[in-house]
């Protein structure tokens, strides 16, 4: 019998994966030959979870998704014709989903074994580490300077910068900080890449402790994520014992360690200075910048400060080339994007492709449109703080600049999208209540203001007459105003762009007329 | 107060482990919750003493965060997420009929301690929307039916 392959992702697990297993495990038995199920990454189709894979001659055949049920039919099917099992899938790779698809940072997703560090060498791992130790330093700060790398986390800001400023920095201790607080709905790329492939993170942040000269490291995990937490800690051990932590990180004379830090709840804390205080032990609170934290961060030493995706970007660029990564992409907005398709939509998952495809492309061609079937009423880009893009504006490409040139942003690249059932005022006002419970209340605009906000949405929505909503809205125009540039961090910065984009877009579920949003 | 001779020995031998981390505070309450179910009272004059706090900054920090409690929970803990994804795919019905359930507003627990209810800001499952988590373990793809026998399983084990 073949070997299998079933995700051990947290997500394929929360759909039924391990009764896959386990009724493979029950009918296997008393085979001559025992069932091997090796439990993988996620490939991230996450609409095909749980999804069985099967080694034949061409490449994995699938199946899915699946229920526990359905397994003794695909054995039974396994032994003739398994395409004309009604949940064939074919080969997996073949599907136009995932081959078209530019995987650079999920190259090994659903491929090999996260806690195998024999599966990760077999497929390219430590390259990068291997290549920055020959390097040095300098040569390796500037390979990332020019690949054109920019921080995934949302803010996009180029990734060279903070790694030559904090290199050039004299300090006793220096520190590279993981921010993998992804707390915005609708992302999830940070969790695949942590559950599924722990040793690549570990390959980027070595890599940018030798480079910049810190020998001490962070990954902050929020506690919503204890299959991440779980497999990175022992990840990390592994990589201790095989020399790419410690003492002599892969044989450079250079220390660099790391420890898992989980945190406890806090939205704000994915912002990268109340992340710090929280790591200090403290409330997480924002603090004002400058300082910036490549010169005085942790413990107020220079501290490299990068989300999972950019860390984990590093090892390609460093074993292929800065040019090799900078060959994808459009205008500043260089590399590939991991987008998450999530919400109502029939085909959600993991597209990772070059910057520059349209929203169009992503949520039609790959989602497929929404999973209820009803009419695409808007899709929210960029997490909670992201604009509610309609489908006029879809042409536009997956660019930074192009998606803020329509007052939006692409943030960490989640995708939400909506039918026409989702009522844009309570999502509007479901923006401030948010707000208002993740304030870190450091500054008032976000203190304030938030539940100022939640306060004109329902006057707005209980108003009897045009002159009283005329009222409401001039308030809440004057409110997001305030929030946008009163702000200390992006989170009471851009509360606005979902309630201004809500009404701008859907003004008849505010119960004005266009015009009246207009004013 | 029986939670200062129940647990001040367990509080201290953790104390004693993250003597010498930095920032160590989170870590030491996240470990507290994890072996007792909350934050008992007692253990915060020793946490301030170990880490020459002041009770104020301790309690500051347990307040701070959504994770930490000061009181036992119930025997479940259901996390009901309320974010944008899956409120796109029904959350706000699911929450609804929760709250007809367990005759409970949004925070709180039943009435038979079975069940402690809280929303949650994102599981990470967003393309398998609606989920929750159940004392630990996320379930996806959520439908009224299996929100009603997850609950039925939670009142079963009184």
């Amino acid at each position: 019998m073949p070997a299998f392959y079933v995700s051990r992702d947290s997500v394929a697990r929360a759909v039924g994966a391990e009764e896959v297993v386990e009724a493979l495990i029950i009918h296997g038995r008393g085979r001559v030959v025992p069932l091997v199920i090796n439990r993988t990454s996620s490939r991230g189709l996450y609409w095909l979870e749980p999804l069985l894979e099967v080694d034949t001659p061409q490449g994995r055949f699938g199946f899915g998704p699946l229920t526990a049920d359905d397994v003794p039919s695909v054995l039974e099917a396994l032994k003739g014709e398994p395409s004309a099992h009604p949940l064939a899938l074919g080969l997996v790779e073949e599907l136009p989903y995932l081959k078209t698809q530019q995987r650079l940072l999920f190259a090994r997703a659903g491929i090999t074994q996260p806690l195998y560090i024999d599966d990760y060498l077999d497929h390219g791992g430590f390259e990068g580490l291997k290549r920055a130790v020959i390097l040095g330093g300098e040569r390796t700060a500037t390979e990332v300077f020019d690949s054109g790398l920019r921080g995934r986390g949302g803010a996009a800001f180029p990734a060279g910068i903070k790694w030559r400023t904090v290199r050039a920095t004299e300090a006793a201790q220096k520190y590279i900080v993981c921010n993998a607080d992804e707390g915005d709905s609708g992302t999830f790329a940070d969790r695949m890449l942590m559950e599924g492939d722990p040793f690549l993170l570990i390959e980027g942040m070595a890599i940018a402790g030798l480079c910049v000269g810190a020998t001490y490291g962070y990954i902050y995990v929020r506690s919503e994520y204890p299959d991440a937490v779980a497999i990175l800690r022992n990840a990390l051990e592994i990589a201790r014992k095989n020399g790419y932590l410690g003492a002599n990180v892969g044989g450079s004379g250079q220390a660099f360690d790391m420890e898992v830090r989980v945190g406890a709840g806090a939205y704000i804390c994915g912002e990268e200075t109340a992340l710090l205080d929280s790591l200090e032990g403290k409330r997480g609170i924002v603090r004002a910048k400058p300082p910036i934290p490549a010169l005085k961060g942790l413990f107020g030493q220079p501290t490299l400060v990068h989300n999972v995706l950019t860390l984990a970007s590093v090892p390609l660029i460093l074993a292929k080339g800065a040019q090799f990564y900078r060959d994808y992409g459009m205008g500043r907005s260089l590399g590939t994007m991991p987008f998450q398709l999530a919400g109502n939509v029939r085909r959600g998952g993991l597209v990772e492709r070059a910057f520059g495809l349209t929203l169009r492309e992503l949520v039609e061609d790959y989602g497929g449109g929404t999973a209820s079937g009803r009419p695409l009423k808007a899709a929210q880009v960029g997490g909670p703080l992201g604009a509610w893009v309609p489908p006029a504006q879809f042409d536009t490409p997956l660019d930074y600049e192009a998606f803020a040139g329509i007052g939006a942003m692409l943030g960490h690249g989640g995708v939400v999208v909506a039918d026409d059932t989702l009522d844009m005022a309570h999502m509007a006002r479901f923006a401030m209540e948010f707000c208002a419970e993740e304030s870190c209340g450091k500054c008032t605009p976000c203190r304030i203001g938030s539940t100022r906000g939640v306060e004109v949405m329902d006057r707005l929505l209980a108003a009897q007459d045009p002159s009283g909503r005329d009222e409401q809205v001039i308030i809440l125009k004057d409110l997001c105003d305030t929030l946008q540039y009163g702000s200390l961090c992006a989170l009471g910065g851009m509360v606005s762009f979902p309630v201004a984009s809500a009404l701008k877009h859907f003004p008849a579920d505010f119960g004005l007329l266009p015009s009246e949003a207009e004013q | 107060m029986p939670d200062v001779e129940l647990h001040l020995p367990l509080v201290n031998s953790l104390l004693e482990r993250h003597k010498g981390s930095a920032g160590a505070l989170l870590p030491i309450l996240h470990d507290i919750q994890e072996r007792i179910g909350y934050i008992p009272d007692a253990a915060v004059p020793e946490i301030a003493h170990a880490l020459n706090q002041s009770q104020a900054e301790v309690r500051g920090v347990i307040s701070f965060y959504h994770d930490f409690r000061t009181a036992p929970p119930a025997r479940h803990i259901l996390r009901l997420c309320r974010a944008e994804s899956c409120k796109s795919r029904g959350a706000e019905q699911l929450a609804a009929q929760l709250r007809e359930r367990l005759q409970l507003d949004d925070h709180g627990s039943s009435a038979d301690g079975s069940i402690s209810l809280r929303p949650v800001y994102c599981l990470g499952a967003c393309a398998c929307s609606p989920a929750l988590e159940l004392d630990g373990r996320v379930h996806a793809r959520l439908s009224a039916e299996r929100l009603d026998a997850l609950l039925d399983a939670c009142r079963e084990d009184a």
